[in-house]
């Protein structure tokens, strides 16, 4: 917990409330000022259906998540998740329904970051980075927003270094300046911390929970664990069969004490709908 | 200890050939090796002296090395574009390959009688067998390079919009490329041996003909003059292409920190 600072920089009567845009308000420590502010987009999905063959994986979903805010969702594996952040960011097309991402900037930009970094081996990390501004040469201007983008993510002196020497936690760190160098106002995370371990994950959860404070884009972050879950998101679901069977807020204030016994209590509400309250063995 | 393997450590991979010329030597002055055996490194070397001063070696060398350099841009190209085509699509791969295949099963110095009755002993017959050679190593290599091309990144590219020129710039050439150069390394050893064996039965200069014809004159001399020289030459060959993939593949690990 390094990044996030545990100090009364952001008190808890200035929570920042997750739709409010043109912030003003509170900063967290050691977001570089320059970066600026994109607003998020806000997310309606209306009968959202997705079939593979016979197999239904999203039956009839409908969500709503207004721009800005931080939304975790949690599952068994196999419950859809991952398909349904395919569908959001556009990688996929829906069986049936909608899906529309819309925010006030001409062209929304989504970007996913997936558990593996997926960078080109054979670019360095500045080069990588850069293929998050879209084709062209690096140019000055480019390798400024590169730059930023790598400062954001704390790995501003490994620019000209290639991916296969850092460590994985850098490598999807330098995934996470690829997606947010565009400025997207949609960020979908697919379990991007699976792979890492325990402690380089909690730095990695402060890394994300500061950018998304200080970028203010809307966050769908998928993942299996349940307290990183209630510990990053505003608002946690629970998706089983290919629907939501639990819609919770998260209203501890910012920055989250870990174990603290509200979040516990609210882990064990989710892990009770994921598993079913017969199912857990005590 | 540490400083002794340093500062011998360039030196460490000549001193077998050093040695074995030394012990040659040796078993030549002494009379243990008769000279209609094998001449003396000397008497070698003096025959390098007199062909280069005389103009024959390097005249010879030359000629061989552009049949060698000319049949392996024409046969390295033609591979390397249907590796890459049949790569990327697959109709072309399923027109293609089993014929591609089927040719590549017959041992192009099988065509040497055939290659003659086409086009003679002229410069042809050697670009033509040569370039055939060279052509399969480096379209299978290609081929696969590109077919086991990581897909999860070539998804990452098309997520970030990129255009199917730059996928192929950015993602599928440059993963393709270790493979590729595997190709290239094999077609190098077959290049020398298809030029060679093409040269000494079908040609009227180069260092095949040299050395055949040093044979007709029981110029024992010559003749281990030139199998040196195809030692050298294929060892010069080696250390471009190492040259090329450090620089290449910089950003492989096997290539890194050495
Ligand atoms: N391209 C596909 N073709 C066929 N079936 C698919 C495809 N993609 C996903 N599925 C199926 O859809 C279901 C949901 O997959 P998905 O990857 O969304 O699960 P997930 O919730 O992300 O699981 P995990 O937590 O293990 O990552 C699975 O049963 C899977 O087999
Ligand atoms: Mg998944």
């Amino acid at each position: 917990m390094t990044v996030f600072a545990r100090v009364s920089a952001v008190g808890p009567q200035e929570t920042r409330r997750p739709v409010e845009t043109g912030r003003a308000g509170p900063t967290l420590r050691g977001v570089p000022a320059s970066l600026g502010t994109s607003a998020g987009a806000a997310i309606t999905i209306c009968g959202l259906e997705k079939r593979f063959g016979d197999k239904v994986v999203l039956d009839k979903l409908d969500l709503t998540v207004p721009a800005g805010q931080f939304l975790a969702v949690v599952g068994r594996s196999g419950c859809g998740k991952s398909t349904l952040l395919r569908l959001l960011v556009g990688l996929d097309t829906p069986t049936a329904g909608t899906i529309d991402v819309s925010s006030s900037s001409v062209a929304t930009q989504s970007r996913i970051v997936f558990q593996e970094p997926r960078l080109l081996p054979w670019e360095t990390v500045e080069q990588n980075v850069s293929v998050g501004l879209g084709e062209g040469r690096l140019t000055p201007e480019r390798r400024e927003k590169v730059a930023l983008a790598l400062a954001e993510v704390g790995l501003k002196d490994r620019a000209t270094e290639w991916p296969s020497v850092l460590s994985g936690g850098q490598k999807q760190r330098v995934a996470l300046a690829r997606a947010l160098v565009s400025h997207p106002q949609l960020l979908a995370l697919d379990e991007p911390l699976g792979a890492l371990d325990a402690l380089t994950r909690i730095t990695m959860q402060g890394l994300i929970e500061r950018v998304w404070f200080a970028q203010g884009m809307t966050t769908v972050l998928v993942t299996h664990d349940v307290s990183e879950a209630v510990a990053l998101a505003d608002r946690v679901i629970v998706l089983d069969a290919g629907r939501v069977t639990l819609d919770i807020d998260v209203k501890a204030p910012r920055p989250r004490e870990r174990g603290s016994a509200d979040l516990a209590a609210l882990e064990g509400r989710l892990l009770d709908a994921i598993f079913g309250v017969a199912d857990v063995v005590y | 200890m540490a400083s002794w393997t340093s500062r011998f450590a360039p030196i460490v991979p000549f001193a077998l050939p050093v040695g074995v010329i030394a012990l040659w030597q040796l078993g030549a002055t002494t009379g243990w090796i008769s000279d209609r055996v094998l001449p003396a490194p000397v008497e070698v070397a003096q025959t390098a002296v007199r062909l280069t001063l005389s103009g024959e070696l390097l005249g010879n060398a030359g000629v061989s090395a552009l049949r060698a350099v000319s049949g392996l841009i024409v046969g390295g190209s033609i591979g390397f574009a249907m590796g890459l085509i049949n790569g990327l699509s697959r109709v072309s791969e399923r027109l293609t390959d089993t014929s591609l295949q089927m040719i590549r099963n017959i041992p192009n110095l099988a065509l040497i009688p055939l290659v003659i009755l086409w086009f003679g002993i002229g410069e042809e017959a050697k670009l033509f067998l040569v370039a055939l050679g060279v052509l399969f190593p480096i379209y299978i290599n290609t081929y696969l390079g590109v077919r086991t091309c990581d897909p999860q990144l070539v998804e990452m590219g098309r997520i970030y919009g990129m255009s199917r020129w730059t996928l192929f710039r950015r993602v599928i050439l440059p993963g393709a490329l270790p493979s590729i150069f595997v190709g290239l390394r094999s077609a190098l050893g077959i290049m020398w041996l298809t030029l060679i064996v093409a040269e000494t039965i079908a040609a009227s200069s180069g260092l095949g003909h040299m050395a055949m014809e040093a044979r007709e004159f029981m110029a024992i001399d010559i003749v281990v003059l030139a199998i040196l020289i195809y030692a050298l030459l294929g060892k010069l060959a080696d250390v471009i292409t190492r040259a090329l993939e450090r620089r290449m593949l910089a950003w492989h690990p096997a290539y890194q920190s050495r």
